[in-house]
């Protein structure tokens, strides 16, 4: 019989942006299960909701995260809105539909350069974040901040895009694709990358959503659910389709997330095509009474926003069900039967994010 | 699309055979979330089937104990490890239990309301 021991993993390690730690069984270099551990950064931001007015919180709310900020502030301003009975102004559902798409290919062009560089494979880590600068650069000037927009208020977006900005944005994108390709190529084809993923980490599409797997993850296992269908900001009248692959394993999560990035592309342009001229917000009056759960697709997958109001301006609860709080478990699913080296790997394909999961 | 998102409230006896239900006709569990109210806590399980959610809706006294539905559902234990540790919501058997060290926090039951 092998021999069994217990290999512990994080909290800090070099694929690790943030702390996560595993308790590794092993049998010999096997992995036969292991034990997730979190909670070295927890924040408490939801119990801020009680003494913030309902406001001001979308300030908190985008400070979740870096990489989903837009995404926290406009679940949680869809969440308010809907208990508050606002209809936000078209123009402002194509504003947030725009941004929280650019922010989809900052996030995945991260997770790509980060997938990189966890393989060794370091040109093709500064070639991905050179990209990245690109669409940073875009939020940048579209809403004054690099990572933390603040564009999203209860009852619209602070911000407007000029025409000038909006054909900035299409250039910027245009431009974004063209220099894309040499890198999704080698994502794809690249002898080196397809040996570290092809096969490895496979997660079937009966467990993925047994053990409640979300976002790309899921939709690399055959699965095409994709909360964007719902319709919510602009989605309803662009086309939006789920981006699915079948192979099951680390590869076609990284084919997902690729695929995704030329969805985003064609979704901005289609937005800045169709983005109606109209006021940006409306005023808010009252207090929120009453609970509403909202879902948004980030970059990560389905996120599940919950506000409870009581007619003052304090809210009694605010919860965020995050997309890796959600893809832990499958993550340890996916991690039985893998090889101790494969790890490192395996844990980033489910783009972990932290810094959201203690929120 | 037009999908369902209702909240069905449900009594502490009919909650683990709902769930059971709802597993039968391949739901996925998508959220658990409590809330402090004079006490006790409500408790929202949500489900999703393609793009329909069900939130079932239980309130319980603060000593009612709940069992964990990490048996019929074993990915929801980070999210039930997190109901008992931030809010002092009591679940039983829940697999693993974490017994208060899912998040290093200092404080027990930091969300729960206090008196």
């Amino acid at each position: 019989m092998a021999k069994r021991s217990i290999v512990p993993f994080g909290p800090q390690h070099p694929v690790l942006p943030e702390p996560v730690h595993l308790d590794l069984v092993l049998e010999d270099e096997t992995v036969v299960g292991a034990i997730p551990s979190i909670g070295y950064v927890h924040r408490g931001l939801e119990k801020l909701v009680e003494k913030r007015d309902f406001k001001q919180y979308v300030y908190i709310a985008e400070r979740i995260c870096g990489i989903c900020s837009c995404g926290h502030g406009l679940g949680y301003c869809m969440a308010v809105e809907n208990v508050m009975g606002i209809e936000v102004p078209d123009r402002a559902k194509y504003l947030r539909t725009i941004w929280i798409e650019m922010s989809r290919v900052h996030s995945h062009l991260l997770w790509l350069g980060l997938l990189a560089d966890a393989m060794g494979f370091e040109s093709l880590f500064m070639e991905s974040w050179r990209l990245r600068e690109k669409i940073l650069d875009m939020f940048d000037e579209t809403t004054g901040g690099r990572i933390i927009h603040s564009v999203n208020q209860v009852g619209g977006v602070q911000k407007d895009m000029d025409s000038t900005m909006l054909n900035d944005v299409l250039r910027a994108v245009e431009d974004l694709q063209k220099e894309l390709k040499p890198v999704i190529d080698t994502f794809l084809q690249d002898y080196t990358v397809q040996s570290r993923l092809k096969g490895t980490g496979i997660l079937k599409r009966d467990d993925a959503i047994a053990m409640g797997a979300v976002g790309p993850m899921l939709r690399a296992s055959g699965e095409p659910y994709d909360v964007r269908m719902l319709g919510y900001a602009a989605y309803g009248d662009l086309s939006v389709e789920p981006v699915i692959s079948t192979g099951c394993d680390s590869y076609a999560r990284c084919e997902v997330r690729l695929k995704e990035l030329l969805q985003s592309f064609d979704l901005i342009r289609e937005a800045i095509g169709k983005i109606p001229e109209g006021p940006v917000s409306v005023p808010v009056k009252g207090n929120p009474s009453g609970e509403y759960f909202v879902r948004i697709e980030q970059p990560r997958g389905e996120a599940i926003y919950y506000i409870k109001g009581n007619g003052t301006k304090y809210l009694d609860r605010f919860r965020l069900r995050t997309p890796t709080t959600s893809n832990i478990p499958p993550m340890v699913e996916m991690l039985k039967g893998c090889q101790l080296a494969d790890v490192p790997i395996l844990i980033l394909t489910i783009d972990p994010c932290v810094s959201c999961t203690e929120r | 699309m037009e999908a369902k998102n209702e909240i069905r409230k449900i009594s502490l006896n009919d909650f683990y055979p709902a769930v059971l239900a709802m597993k039968a006709e391949n739901w996925r569990p998508v959220q658990i979330c409590a809330v402090s109210v004079p006490g006790g806590y409500e408790m929202s399980y949500s489900f999703s089937k393609n793009y329909d959610m069900v939130t079932l809706r239980l309130e319980v006294d603060e000593e009612q104990e709940i069992a964990s539905i990490t048996h019929i559902y074993p990915c929801a234990y980070i999210q039930e490890n997190e109901a008992e540790e931030l809010f002092g919501v009591k679940i039983s058997h829940i697999e693993p239990d974490y017994h208060d060290k899912l998040y290093r926090i200092d404080e027990t039951t930091p969300f729960k309301v206090k008196e």
